[in-house]
């Protein structure tokens, strides 16, 4: 709870250029799938339900004047048994619909980036039915009457149908097909097709910087493990050392290397308190402030202070020392166990 | 009021690096939360304004957040308020709240810890 109401009032300025991948762009970039696959599936599904259910039940109604709510309700739960046959494609295109989120406006980070391709693809579906519907209004106001299960499954496929498969040329995409499409169905054609044709560009450049997501554990009852803290700083081509520094600082707390390169920390943190922290981190220290890029050298200048220099604009900054501040003693016999 | 240019200000507060934090010319508001035993935790606020009676507002706190905490002299950070539990956000709301608080500018108020 303590997060989420951090979150909000923490990550609005710092919503930038940081992404944690838990999703399949990890397993691009690095290959190393295993961790986050297991995480990324269930959210994986959830997201694709939500956007799916509401507005076809939504334009259900629309369009079904003569169908009461309770009908519309009914139709939608239905829809999750159907949804296994389309989770396949629907993956794939979403997918290049959120790179192509996170392209146009790098500035977002994973969530707010998916927040927005959920919205398109939202309203992609909408347009797609209700275009469904004008083709085949009278078979699907027949069947609606009827008010049965199969409408539901079936109103989706032919939803299905007409939006096609860009690739093989069916539904809006046959060659001689004469429909508008909707200008969202296009720019998710152009980012797929980028994708397929030319992957350096649709990967490198504008995308959100995007690092593993911190792998914690639990050592004992009252203490963290930070796995993988030495990828995480590589990626960042910044020391461990520095890493470590800001997060004890910022954690308010202690602790140890141990013998894999791992960070032990004193204190009970979830991952994603970890990941708040490490935002906070990349948008202090590793983020070019010019032009937003992560592609940055940390190194002690001529006086004691830290410069990050930028290796895509070569913009210089100072940074600020990382402190402590202070630290409560809690507990007089704490203190002297140490 | 107070004259900018008057203030008693050593430039080179800064140079210890790791030491911490500067000694008078903190006007930057830190809120940070430390781990306790179990699910407790202790926010810290430090760096208060002087103009501010950090006892009167410790009185509110206590009163408003309905959690005890005291008042520390720290040689460095000067007068700190200590809270029980993790009271960041509201401390936090506090302090920028212009009609029931302080009115202080976010920006001058770092809210540290995951």
């Amino acid at each position: 709870m303590d997060n989420e109401v951090l979150d909000q009032l923490e990550r609005k300025p710092s919503r930038k250029s940081v992404a944690f991948t838990d999703e399949q762009l990890v397993v691009e970039t690095d290959g190393s799938i295993t961790i986050m696959s297991a995480v990324e599936e269930p959210k994986e599904t959830a997201q694709s339900h939500t956007p799916r259910t509401p507005p076809l039940s939504a334009a259900l109604e629309a369009f079904a004047d003569t169908s009461s709510q309770a009908a519309a309700d009914e139709l939608a739960p239905p829809e999750d048994g159907g949804l296994d046959l389309s989770l396949l494609k629907k993956k794939k295109k979403k997918k290049t619909k959120v790179e192509g989120e996170a392209d146009a406006d790098a500035e977002d980070g994973a969530a707010p980036a998916e927040d927005g391709g959920l919205d398109l693809t939202m309203k992609k579906k909408k347009k797609k039915v209700k275009k469904a519907e004008g083709a085949e209004e009278d078979e699907f106001t027949a069947k609606l009457k009827q008010l049965e299960v199969k409408d539901a499954e079936e109103a989706e496929e032919a939803a299905q149908e007409d939006e096609g498969d860009m690739e093989t040329g069916t539904g809006v995409w046959t060659h001689d097909e004469s429909k508008t499409i909707p200008y969202t169905m296009l720019l998710s054609r152009f980012f797929t097709v980028l994708s397929q044709k030319n992957p350096d560009h649709s990967l490198s450049g504008t995308k959100s910087y995007k690092i593993p997501p911190p792998q914690c554990m639990r050592e004992g009852n009252r203490k963290t493990v930070f796995a993988n803290i030495a990828d995480i700083s590589k990626r960042m081509k910044r020391t461990e050392e520095h890493l470590t520094a800001y997060l004890f600082a910022e954690l308010g707390t202690n602790g140890s290397v141990d013998g894999n390169r791992r960070l032990v920390i004193k204190g009970r943190f979830q991952q994603k308190q970890i990941e708040n922290v490490v935002r906070k981190y990349i948008i202090e220290y590793v983020t070019c402030k010019t032009c937003r890029s992560p592609d940055t050298e940390l190194n002690k200048g001529e006086n004691r202070l830290y410069f990050i220099t930028c290796n895509n604009c070569g913009s210089r900054r100072s940074v600020t020392a990382i402190k402590t501040g202070f630290s409560a003693q809690i507990g007089k016999r704490k203190k002297m166990q140490g | 009021m107070s004259i900018e240019n008057l203030k008693s200000f050593d430039p080179f507060a800064e140079a210890d690096d790791d030491t911490g934090d500067i000694k008078k010319v903190e006007n930057h508001i830190h809120i940070r939360i430390q781990q306790r035993n179990g699910r407790k935790s202790l926010t810290t606020v430090t760096g208060l304004p002087a103009k501010f009676d950090p006892g009167k507002i410790l009185t509110f706190f206590r009163k408003e957040f309905a959690c005890n905490g005291n008042k520390v002299n720290d040689e460095k950070a000067g007068e700190v308020i200590q809270l029980q539990g993790d009271q960041r956000k509201k401390v936090m709301d506090f302090l920028v709240d212009k009609k029931n608080g302080l009115g202080l500018n976010p920006d001058n108020i770092t809210v540290h810890g995951a």
